[in-house]
């Protein structure tokens, strides 16, 4: 069960060693059609992952039993395209609580972190270990700590630190929300609404 | 700005929030759960866009899910009392095609909605950008949303287009140039001589997919291009407002010494008609052009982009000109305009689309949709065999009733090629409204410069 507040995560990981990885093909547009946050989970990577007639793809990793745990580590740029938020929902749905990629794009990183999905920036070199590490041995484990900003693969040892605003890490760490913050200055907003 | 976090983001007020039936059902929702009401309705305008049908919109919509979503979208409106103009109304239509035209968008102003290509308000010298459903959520509960400050990036077009390239091919020359991901992480600004004689509907077209560089907005300083256009439109301030508002919004530009993090100089000569050939916006070419052999991809990118052609059934160093096609597809919130639909319009008149294509016109609006028929379009449309529908995202994303099938071609004036985006297994190759409407006569990607 994936949870809401992130401190230390330790776990094998699956490996999507794909570039670009678009919002569309995380949950495509026509899953969208629910007025929930529930059940995206089961259509993530629909297409990638099922044959048109309903019967799983084999070759692909999701389908892999070897390969599973709360971290999904994908190639770069993960997350571009629209910006249905159901994409972060789908994943976390799935039971990840960790992405890991060498650079995200902008508007899934904020839909992850507003839904305790934590997107985790590594450098290009670490990320190629990952994914040796990782596809070599599913049991492989990764630790991130939030508290200390770091990542570890476990096998080697190597170990990096990752970038997070502290307000976000905060919010993380205690399982605050944004919109809890934006409430408790609502005077603040609307003093600065009379004077506008 | 309200306030600015120490360490974090900041809160920034926001002027206007679009909505739609597919990102605000679950926001709503969250509301209702903390038992709230929407904080600042009248700053809120929806929409119904992504699931309507463009073929008898007067009949319930078919399909069972967005029919409920739809109905979600209206009893969530009157129930907090925001303004819908959902299907029938005469202002219904795309998003990012309603605000500008219904002169809601204006420059200087915060405008969100849950859409990536909210970007395309940016046309007006407004700081615009598409946000998840929980952001959709705070800007309900507070007007206010936490953003970090981004980096800028200012994009200089300068010199004359040459003859048969408008402003999509710019966007998709500057995509192809820093790649689907070279903006992440920026705002940018459009800029140069080029830029400048755009008409607004063009400058929207370029703001809109800087989303497909990663951007989260493109914006364009506001001149008298901008004003001309916004005179006289519904909610645009009128009288002594309307002079103190533009003595305000000509001051909105960047000063002549202002910093960006990284400025792209390009030569609007030097741009062709522009194609795509592969599975994000970022693998376009110019028409004369040919799809990169594979000794010119790096090791890193290969498998991608194998990958991508694999799909697309396309081969590695093949021209892409005289590639066949099914489908033609102009609308989207890229290019569904009046302006667009015009260039398409004069193009074919007195021509006719061959029998082995498919051809959807699909206006951005009511309003469009409107216009185009007091002038007559509709009349050559039908001529050379076109079909104009009605207002919606339609064949740009494959959630209503307008699909590409399976492994067909389609040549799309729409913002995105990826796998599936049209269809499952749909193929997308987008091009301008003017490339898109010379395939269609002649049922192949062909270069408009030899027609024209």
């Amino acid at each position: 069960m994936s949870s809401k507040s992130i401190n230390i995560i330790r776990s094998t990981a699956v490996p999507l060693n794909i570039e670009n990885v678009d919002t569309d093909q995380i949950i495509p547009a026509r899953f969208l059609k629910a007025t929930s946050r529930e059940g995206f989970g089961e259509n993530l990577f629909r297409d990638w992952r099922y044959n048109t007639d309903g019967s799983p793809k084999k070759d692909f990793v999701l389908n892999n039993p070897a390969w599973t745990g709360r971290i999904l580590a994908a190639a770069r740029n993960f997350g571009c395209g629209s910006s249905r938020e159901h994409a972060a929902w789908a994943i976390k749905d799935a039971g990840f609580d960790i992405v890991i990629s060498s650079f995200f794009a902008d508007i899934f990183k904020n839909n992850a972190l507003n839904n305790f999905l934590l997107p985790v920036t590594v450098s290009e070199d670490f990320l190629k270990d990952i994914f040796t590490a990782v596809e070599k041995d599913p049991a492989a484990e990764i630790t991130i700590d939030l508290q200390q900003q770091t990542i570890t693969l476990e096998p080697t040892g190597r170990k990096e630190k990752f970038d997070i605003n502290n307000y976000k890490k905060t919010c993380l760490l205690n399982g605050y929300d944004d919109i809890d913050y934006l409430l408790s200055i609502r005077n603040e907003i609307e003093s600065f609404e009379r004077s506008h | 700005m309200v306030k600015t976090i120490e360490g974090g983001p900041s809160v920034l007020y926001i002027d206007k929030h679009f909505i739609h039936e597919v990102t605000s059902p679950q926001a709503f929702k969250g509301l209702e759960k903390r038992d709230m009401e929407v904080f600042r309705p009248r700053q809120i305008v929806a929409t119904a866009d992504h699931n309507v049908p463009t073929v008898d919109q007067h009949l319930p919509i078919k399909d069972e899910l967005s029919r409920l979503q739809v109905q979600q979208l209206i009893a969530n409106c009157a129930r907090h009392g925001v303004e819908l103009y959902g299907l029938g109304h005469p202002y219904q239509g795309i998003v990012h095609v309603i605000g500008p035209e219904l002169g809601i968008t204006q420059p200087g102003m915060t405008i969100v909605c849950g859409d990536s290509h909210t970007s395309t308000h940016g046309a007006f010298g407004a700081i615009a950008f598409g946000i998840g459903t929980s952001e959709v959520e705070m800007v309900m509960a507070t007007q206010c949303l936490l953003q970090s400050k981004p980096k800028l990036m200012r994009i200089n077009v300068e010199g004359d287009l040459g003859k048969g390239v408008v402003s999509k091919d710019i966007i998709l020359y500057i995509i192809a140039k820093i790649s689907a991901s070279g903006a992440t992480g920026y705002f940018v600004e459009y800029a140069g001589s080029a830029i400048r004689s755009l008409s607004m509907e063009s400058r929207m077209t370029i703001c809109n997919m800087s989303i497909e560089m990663g951007a989260r907005g493109g914006m364009i300083a506001p001149d008298q291009t901008t004003f001309d256009y916004l005179e006289g439109r519904e909610f645009a301030p009128n009288g002594t407002e309307w002079d103190k508002k533009v003595a305000e919004w000509s001051q909105l530009y960047s000063d002549p010494g202002a910093g960006f993090d990284i400025e792209i100089n390009i030569d609007a000569a030097g741009i062709e008609p522009m194609v795509t050939y592969g599975t994000n916006p970022g693998m376009g070419i110019g028409i004369t052009g040919h799809i990169p052999a594979e000794t010119e991809i790096t090791e890193k990118e290969k498998p991608g982009f194998l990958k991508s052609l694999a799909y697309m059934g396309l081969q590695a160093g093949a021209p892409i000109k005289g590639r066949k096609v099914d489908y033609v597809f102009i609308g989207s919130c890229t290019n569904s305009r009046i302006e667009d639909l015009r260039m398409v319009a004069s193009f074919i008149k007195g021509r006719k689309k061959t029998k082995d294509v498919e051809v959807w016109i699909v206006p951005g609006s009511k309003q469009v949709e409107k216009q185009a028929i007091e002038e007559g379009l509709d009349k050559v449309f039908e001529e050379a065999g076109f079909h104009l529908r009605q207002p919606g995202c339609s064949a740009c994303l494959g959630m209503n009733e307008d699909k590409i099938p399976a492994g067909k071609y389609c040549i799309s004036t729409s913002n995105r090629n990826f796998e599936g985006r049209q269809g499952p297994n749909a193929r997308t190759l987008l091009a301008s409204p003017l490339t898109a409407a010379v395939a269609a006569i002649t049922g192949e990607v062909a270069d408009v410069r030899e027609f024209i």
